[in-house]
């Protein structure tokens, strides 16, 4: 940024101000932003006796970690932590597989109705999956798969925003590179692997971390599809059972939830880029 | 190219459709063959025991789902609850991206956490904001503010009480789409105001949200897609059985309702139909307004 100096020590304190006032509004956007999952994460580590206590005290001074084993014990948090795990490792693999594979179809390959082909992968972006969800139920359970890891993830298997992303990463790559590598006597699925993937990899992880997110968040699906059998029910849902069956002891579904977000803050903070990325693709350019 | 013979052109034909037919299966399965069927089920009325079979009533079905009061209600409460996410969802995101857009010390910090509710779901926020809202260990008691029946339970207050869930987990996205839209605008622009004497207001209305506006677009086209397929917050918070259901019956709970509890696919069907309309209404806009941008640069 260019610096300008400014001559009159009025404009400087207005800066001064001006540099004051937005670092308070931006504090003040972030307390107000965090309170809600400080209070719950205070709250978790209190006796249920604390927690009704006016005004709730908004440090635990004796925190009590009891409430995180309840979670992951009675509440059967770690056995659904297991389960979302397993579901959200599938659905992000499959759909990086799929997506790769599909992407790579459409931006080095030569086919008829190639065209036709990524109109009908586009269409699926216009159909929301919960305009899907009458008929897949049906479809499930005729599989047999209710209340199975496929029936949770076998729908989620492909992506046309996968494939659309992915596709647009693999045209970025210079014509010459393939030629050469095709000179080098690479096939096309050598090329993919050791030159396209490798390229293409800021935004597979892109892609990943999204999947990622959306699996690990499902609500809907899971709900319908794991019933009343629980074992393999998602945390997301386990949340819901937590709240309904421990209404007197709120810091042992605190404790859940706290519990249930940490993997994604952890992801957060260590993809952030690759977050943003996959959030705005379509948005800026 | 042109050293490729028949039979490896034939080759690579073959590659391709091997690569697409993964992802092909799954569409099929998936996504077009139960989207096809919704137009079928919705012909069909189902029994009201299970197990007999269903029988054709062609639109009559269609007219009596739309007409009934239980869908106007619920198209009605989807509607607030839009309006009230929306408008401040988005707004809330473009002030912190404002304030948080200029390289400053420490702004990383301030940009994760204000990024940071995009990672909740809607379970963990429902729990969280349900603790806050409880009439006995909330934050309202505490504030002095007791509304009977309790905010939750209250037909008046129920729906704005998830809205507010709804908008603080949309600030993260919302934030993250207008900050990275506000660091793509183009600085000779925002210079060359700055050298005309525009002030700083005159600059961010005339000339940053203008230039916003494709952004500011996609911000609306997609917050609204994701509000009209939420319902997690009053699944677990409200429910079915509790009072203020009715008026926080929105179009996605209602398809679930039908699914789950009132085994009724051929009802579940038309109101997907109408959640696909709506959905694809909203797409189009975003494609013709992009389009225009398009041809308006161009020119």
């Amino acid at each position: 940024m260019p610096r300008r100096d400014h001559p009159v020590g009025a404009a400087r304190k207005n800066k001064h101000l001006r540099l004051v006032l937005r670092y308070t509004l931006l504090s003040m956007a972030a307390i107000v932003i965090l309170f809600p999952i400080y209070t719950a994460v205070v709250n978790s580590l209190l006796l249920p006796s604390q927690i009704a206590h006016q005004p709730p005290p908004l440090f635990p001074a004796h925190p009590q970690w009891s409430s995180y084993a309840k979670a992951w014990n009675q509440g059967h948090l770690g056995i659904y932590l297991r389960n979302s795990a397993i579901q959200t490792g599938i659905i992000v693999a499959g759909q990086l597989v799929t997506s790769i594979l599909a992407a790579y179809a459409f931006a080095f390959l030569d086919f008829p109705f190639k065209r036709t082909l990524f109109i009908v992968f586009l269409a699926t972006l216009m159909v929301p999956f919960e305009v899907t969800v009458a008929t897949n139920l049906s479809t499930v359970s005729s599989l047999g798969w209710f209340n199975t890891f496929p029936g949770l993830t076998v729908p989620f298997l492909a992506t046309g925003f996968g494939v659309f992303l992915l596709r647009q990463a693999f045209l970025q790559i210079p014509r010459d590179l393939k030629e050469a590598a095709q000179l080098d006597g690479y096939g096309h699925l050598r090329f993919l692997w050791s030159v396209a993937i490798p390229l293409a990899r800021p935004v597979i992880a892109a892609l990943g971390v999204f999947s990622f997110l959306g699996a690990w968040n499902q609500y809907l699906w899971p709900l319908l599809v794991t019933g009343n059998d629980t074992s393999v029910r998602t945390v997301q849902i386990g949340l819901k059972e937590l709240l309904n069956t421990q209404l007197d002891q709120l810091n042992v579904s605190l404790a859940g939830t706290v519990i249930a977000v940490i993997p994604l803050l952890i992801l957060m903070v260590v993809f952030q880029k690759q977050l943003v990325r996959s959030l705005t693709a379509g948005a800026v350019k | 190219m042109t050293t490729l013979h028949f039979s490896s052109k034939h080759k690579e034909w073959r590659l391709a459709y091997l690569l697409l037919l993964p992802a092909l299966v799954v569409f099929a399965v998936f996504t077009f063959y139960p989207f096809l069927k919704n137009f079928q089920l919705a012909l069909y009325q189902n029994p009201p025991y299970p197990g007999l079979p269903s029988h054709f009533v062609g639109l009559r079905q269609v007219g009596s789902v739309l007409s009934s009061t239980d869908f106007h209600q619920s198209l009605l409460s989807t509607l607030a609850f839009v309006l009230m996410v929306v408008p401040v969802g988005l707004l809330g995101g473009l002030t912190l991206a404002v304030a948080a857009h200029k390289q400053l010390r420490g702004m990383a910090v301030y940009r994760t956490v204000f990024s940071s509710t995009v990672v909740s779901s809607v379970a963990v926020a429902a729990v969280i904001f349900g603790t806050l809202m409880d009439p006995v260990v909330g934050l309202l008691p505490w504030l002095g503010i007791n509304p009977t029946p309790a905010i939750l339970s209250n037909p008046t207050w129920a729906l704005p009480a998830v809205s507010i869930i709804a908008i603080w987990q949309f600030l993260g996205l919302s934030f993250i789409i207008m900050l990275a839209g506000l660091q793509s605008l183009p600085e000779e622009v925002l210079e060359a105001a700055r050298l005309d004497g525009a002030g700083t207001w005159t600059q961010f209305w005339r000339v940053t949200i203008p230039l916003l506006s494709p952004t500011l677009f996609f911000g609306l086209v997609v917050e609204t897609i994701y509000a009209f397929q939420s319902f997690g917050q009053i699944d677990i918070l409200i429910g079915p059985q509790n009072a203020p259901f009715t008026h926080t019956n929105v179009l996605l709970y209602a398809i679930y309702r039908a699914l789950s509890i009132q085994n009724d696919p051929g009802a579940a069907a038309v109101l997907s139909i109408v959640l696909f309309t709506i959905t694809l209404a909203l797409t189009m806009a975003q494609f013709r307004f992009l389009e225009r941008r398009v041809h308006y640069a161009e020119a």
